[in-house]
């Protein structure tokens, strides 16, 4: 076994992923600790330019495995097999996204090898990895140990930021013959979530309500303070789901990103994919009953209370 | 078609609770159907509804007190239910995707089913992994987060739609067998009625130890261990207002007309 990190780039229509960029800080970081390099495989599409963007200060080799255009999980096994058997690297690191976690796993298992996901944060003790986690929504951290030897992680995304300066690394086209009638997935392309009538990542303030909102016919209420304060109505998944809302309006990492100047969050716990699309807002405000939600982590302004005692008074404040 | 849902009860802790080494003591916990699995089972007994799946199993591993959850998705609709626990796997700590990878492999071996319908993740522990691995075991193939289903049982394929990040979704089909992780969303899970509570009671839980499905107490043993537990440091510099719910909304609308909130 080497002491290297093998570190997987995500993109997606003809764009990297910011993941990715957060990837190298973090597989740097762990091939430090390993006393290894970093290698980064860069799977599909442009592979060559997408190289050129992704050799960053920390980066020692890019691998580039060119075939097909956007990603399935069987091309991305069987290239990360075959990098593997050449490297034999400590650890093989991907995005903690929906693509990462597509084929993670099924590298771990066929490969009898321990896989720790959602990493937060990590340090090596000397043959031992670290891993932090979070647990039962947000609410408490754990660390959970394994070998630092041959073992697959998955790292939560802006947990790292993304590696900036310009690097050296070697880049070459890796040895890979992907075998096509081992292919199971066939995908034939995306589709966007309906802009419909309201775009939310335009407004100036957004009123952001969730669960606690409880019933769909309360929704109205929060209609009445978005009408009143001049305000948009989005929402976290959960009314979505429930189709209490339409989801255009849905903030999050399955939703859209937003920065407002003013955010206020109504109901909503402030559960990590949700903070993901709404922390770049200007000023968050949150009223929630639970103090231990974790919105008030990343609010500015919080009333800790029943939601359907202070929003009609809220309300009657703009004269609502 | 048989279908094959995993089903979790999940711990969700109390308002207030205190953590005792690396666990959280019972009394602070709440225990509930894990809600991704939740509409698994929905997609699995529409699956049934619409004359596509005859038969609707459901698999967890837990221990007795899961029996009242697992009675849930027997309500709603599902036929029957497979739960495995015994002493080995209690006294086993954490019990990662391996270890659950390896304990389902077994059932499904045992069961059969052309459609494995799983939970993209559970509650509390997270690790989103399991259907995928579960699949890679049986060499199945699998499509996770899938929002959208359309399953064309004469041919064997699935037609899915797989939720990407930032209200992005992937058009892809896969073969059966297959696992599918179901994403919430894709259906509106129903309540169970007073009568699927009523037959619930009279179908069966099987209940199997490791010796049952053939495998050794070590099966169970995980190169990963739970060794710390914490209540993580807040770097909030919230102003929360106090008072009434007329003085509380009076301060807050101070400081949102200061940002030009309401301002024509």
């Amino acid at each position: 076994m080497s002491d290297d990190v093998l570190a997987v780039a995500e993109h997606r229509r003809g764009e990297l992923r910011p993941v990715s960029f957060e990837s190298i800080t973090a597989g740097r970081q762990l091939a430090d600790a390993l006393g290894g390099d970093l290698h980064l495989a860069v799977i599909s599409g442009t592979v060559e330019e997408y190289a050129e963007d992704l050799d960053r200060d920390g980066v020692d080799y890019i691998h580039t495995v060119d075939y097909g255009e956007e990603f399935n999980q069987d091309v991305y096994l069987q290239a990360l097999e075959a990098l593997v058997d050449d490297l034999d690297p400590a650890a093989l690191m991907a995005p903690n996204t929906v693509n990462g976690l597509a084929y993670a796993p099924a590298f771990a298992d066929r490969h009898g090898l321990p896989l720790v996901t959602d990493v937060v944060d990590f340090e090596v003790d000397g043959d031992t990895f670290v891993a932090t986690r979070e647990m039962y929504a947000s609410k408490v951290e754990t660390t959970t140990e394994l070998p630092a030897e041959r073992f697959v992680l998955t790292i939560r995304d802006a947990e790292w930021p993304e590696a900036e300066d310009r690097g050296g690394a070697e880049i070459a086209r890796a040895d890979v013959t992907i075998d096509e009638d081992a292919i199971g997935p066939r995908t034939s392309g995306f589709e966007e979530v309906a802009a419909g009538d309201v775009d939310i990542t335009e407004a100036e303030t957004l009123v952001a309500v969730g669960r606690g909102i409880e019933e769909g016919e309360n929704v109205e209420l929060i209609e009445a303070l978005a009408d009143a304060i001049d305000a948009t109505v989005a929402a976290s998944r959960p009314v979505v789901d429930n189709d209490w809302l339409p989801k255009n309006r849905q903030v999050g990492q399955s939703g859209k990103t937003v920065s407002p100047e003013v955010y206020i969050a109504i109901g909503i716990s402030g559960a990590v994919q949700h903070v993901a699309g709404m922390k770049g807002a200007g000023t968050i405000v949150a009223i929630n009953k639970d103090p231990d939600a974790p919105i008030f982590d990343v609010a500015d302004y919080g009333i800790v209370d029943d939601l359907f005692e202070v929003v009609p008074e809220l309300t009657e404040e703009f004269g609502g | 078609m048989k279908v094959l849902v995993t089903v979790k009860e999940v711990a969700a802790l109390e308002e207030d609770f205190e953590i005792e080494g690396t666990s959280v003591p019972e009394q602070y916990l709440e225990y509930d159907l894990n809600e991704w699995d939740d509409y698994a089972v929905e997609e699995a007994v529409q699956l049934q509804e619409d004359g596509i799946a005859e038969e609707v199993v459901t698999a967890t591993i837990g221990p007795e007190r899961s029996e009242e959850t697992i009675r849930m998705a027997l309500a709603k609709g599902a036929d029957r239910a497979i739960r495995v626990w015994d002493d080995a796997i209690e006294d086993a700590g954490l019990l990662d995707v391996g270890v659950k990878t390896r304990v389902l492999e077994r059932i499904v071996e045992e069961e059969d089913p052309d459609l494995i319908l799983t939970g993209v993740q559970a509650s509390d522990d997270g690790f989103s992994a399991t259907g995928v691995s579960l699949a890679a075991a049986m060499d199945y193939q699998w499509a996770s987060v899938v929002n959208t289903l359309d399953l064309d049982a004469d041919d064997g394929v699935a037609k899915v739609h797989r939720e990407l990040e930032g209200g992005i979704e992937e058009l892809t089909e896969i073969d059966l067998p297959a696992v599918l992780t179901i994403q919430t969303g894709i259906n509106e899970p129903r309540y169970a009625s007073l009568r699927g509570i009523r037959q619930a009671q009279q179908k069966e839980i099987a209940h199997q130890t490791l010796d049952d499905l053939g495998l050794e107490a070590t099966a169970v043993e995980s190169e990963l261990t739970l060794t710390d537990m914490y209540e993580p440091e807040t770097e909030s510099d919230v102003t929360v207002f106090e008072g009434d719910p007329d003085e509380t909304a009076g301060a807050l609308a101070e400081v949102l007309r200061d940002k030009g909130v309401g301002a024509e």
